[in-house]
């Protein structure tokens, strides 16, 4: 636009000036605000009623860890310690032994859940799909020591919750 | 039974009936509040305690109650603990003049308005002791601005009330109501509407509430005034700051939307003895609950005002543009030009 001092600009500039003032007086802007918030008021609220509703989950959620077993029963892990050695956060301490059978097997496998960072790289490097992130995230501590998920517990969380671990590596398996 | 007793018992039952009815109200009122900005933030407010939260005004007036009201060692003790009280009380004593219903008022004394501007002047030398006698410096902060806000808004206020007497020629009340009795089409706010956005929004800035509430300035100095109350003292301040925006809203119902009366007075086609055409209480209600929506809608809306823009606002175009419109009042007055006749 031309912005040389003519007398089409300056009227123009004038008239702006008058608008501006008459917007002002009558609050146009306080107006257009006020019209924002009053058709929120009128929206329904997104709040998901935490308890009772709960917000969908993904297959990929990594909440607390598990152990898991083959069908026959048989543990997966074999101490290998790629998670051990993976660990961005040191949490995971593993000593291995040789069992009855011969093989390779944990005698002694800690997470601590205060240090694990929940990446899921310990998930990833591990080549019989033993150690698993769940889609379990309400859980808490009572005690000192609780933090320390031992073989024991993890195994039980992968035995109790088999079915469901089961189904979501099926979903994610076709992407891997 | 002797008169002066009579009298004690009579005013005692009065004083009692305002103060629970009041109170009583500023519960919901803080409920209303949560909800209605809860609502706009795309939120849903208090909704645990009791049905859909209406326990909750309730649960958090028991939690200040047993909480320990904490006297700073540095304080001025006596107007520390006073200064609540004092912003308090007058917001539960103008009530005595205002009328709810036709006839029904504690107090029909002719000077009913002059009466409601001072005890509203009253209630900032609360918030004025309580910043002094706190000690602190965020609580003097607090009190010096809101000393000079509540200066700045009170002649705007002054002002725009001039101009509602010059339109109905009483100072009482339930007469200023009777003479926008008849209608929609009768109430001051149409030919006062540029005093009654100043007296609304003044009120908001009496009222120190969002967007002029720098007295309390939570981002910048803490709480303001009332920084180092607790318990019970800080529960009085509270009541008295939803007290006030009852009041101010009753007030601008009363003095421009005709309190009581019905705006579908003489609509024919609703019908005879319709009570929606009747003046009664309840449009009253439905007027002051607007208002107090209005309180609520604006504070979800702006943010706070810069302090200079506040001075600005109160002293450059409040007074001047009350000044001007009760000139142009008065010339419609003497020129017999407006909806009243005087």
């Amino acid at each position: 636009m031309d912005e040389s001092w003519t007398l089409v600009n300056i009227n123009r500039l004038i008239m702006k000036k008058i608008k501006n003032y008459i917007k002002t007086f009558l609050l146009w802007e306080l107006w257009q605000g006020l019209s924002v918030t009053l058709r929120n008021f009128f929206r329904p609220s997104t709040t998901i009623q935490y308890p009772e509703e709960k917000t969908p989950q993904s297959s990929r959620f990594r909440g607390l860890h598990a152990l898991r077993r083959y069908p026959n029963g048989e543990e997966r892990c074999i101490a290998c310690k790629l998670c051990e050695a993976v660990c961005p956060a040191l949490a995971i301490t593993i000593e291995s032994e040789v069992a009855d059978d011969g093989t390779r097997r944990a005698s002694r496998y800690d997470i601590d859940l205060f240090k694990c960072i929940y990446c899921g790289f310990c998930e990833e490097a591990c080549p019989v799909d033993a150690i698993v992130e769940t889609r379990i995230h309400e859980y808490h501590m009572e005690a000192p020591g609780e933090n320390i998920m031992t073989k024991d517990k993890l195994l039980a969380i992968g035995d109790k919750f088999d079915n469901l671990i089961t189904k979501d590596k099926a979903a994610d398996a076709k992407y891997r | 039974m002797p008169l002066y007793l009579q009298n004690l018992v009579i005013i005692t039952t009065q004083i009692l009936a305002v103060t629970i009815c009041v109170i009583l109200t500023v519960a919901f009122t803080t409920y209303f509040e949560r909800k209605v900005i809860g609502y706009m933030q795309g939120r849903i407010g208090p909704n645990r305690v009791g049905i859909k939260g209406l326990g909750q005004p309730f649960a958090d007036v028991i939690k200040l109650l047993i909480k320990e009201v904490v006297i700073p060692s540095r304080s001025n003790r006596y107007l520390f603990v006073i200064a609540p009280l004092l912003s308090l009380i007058p917001a539960l004593a103008t009530w005595a003049v205002i009328p709810l219903t036709d006839g029904f008022v504690i107090a029909d004394i002719n000077a009913g308005l002059l009466y409601v501007l001072a005890l509203t002047s009253v209630g900032v030398y609360g918030v004025l002791l309580a910043g002094w006698a706190t000690n602190s410096k965020y609580a003097f902060l607090g009190a010096m601005r809101c000393a000079a806000q509540i200066v700045a808004y009170e002649i705007a206020m002054g002002f725009a009330l001039v101009g509602v007497l010059m339109a109905s020629g009483s100072l009482n009340l339930g007469e200023i109501i009777a003479s926008q009795s008849g209608g929609f089409s009768q109430w001051f706010i149409i030919p006062l509407f540029p005093l009654f956005m100043v007296y609304f929004i003044s009120g908001v800035a009496e009222t120190n509430r969002a967007p002029f509430d720098v007295a309390e300035g939570e981002s910048e100095i803490v709480a303001g005034f009332h920084v180092e109350y607790s318990g019970v003292a800080f529960a009085v301040f509270f009541l008295a700051e939803y007290a006030n925006i009852i009041l101010i809203a009753a007030l601008t119902s009363i003095f421009f939307l005709a309190g009581w009366s019905s705006p579908f007075e003489g609509w024919v086609f609703l019908g005879e003895g319709n009570f929606l055409r009747e003046p009664s209480f309840f449009w009253l209600a439905v007027k002051i609950c607007f208002f107090i929506f209005v309180f609520f809608w604006i504070r979800a809306t702006f943010p706070r005002y810069r302090y200079d823009q506040i001075m600005r606002l109160g002293w450059k175009i409040f007074i001047p543009v009350t000044i001007v419109w009760i000139a142009v009042e008065g010339v419609m007055v003497w020129m017999k030009v407006g909806p009243w006749s005087i």
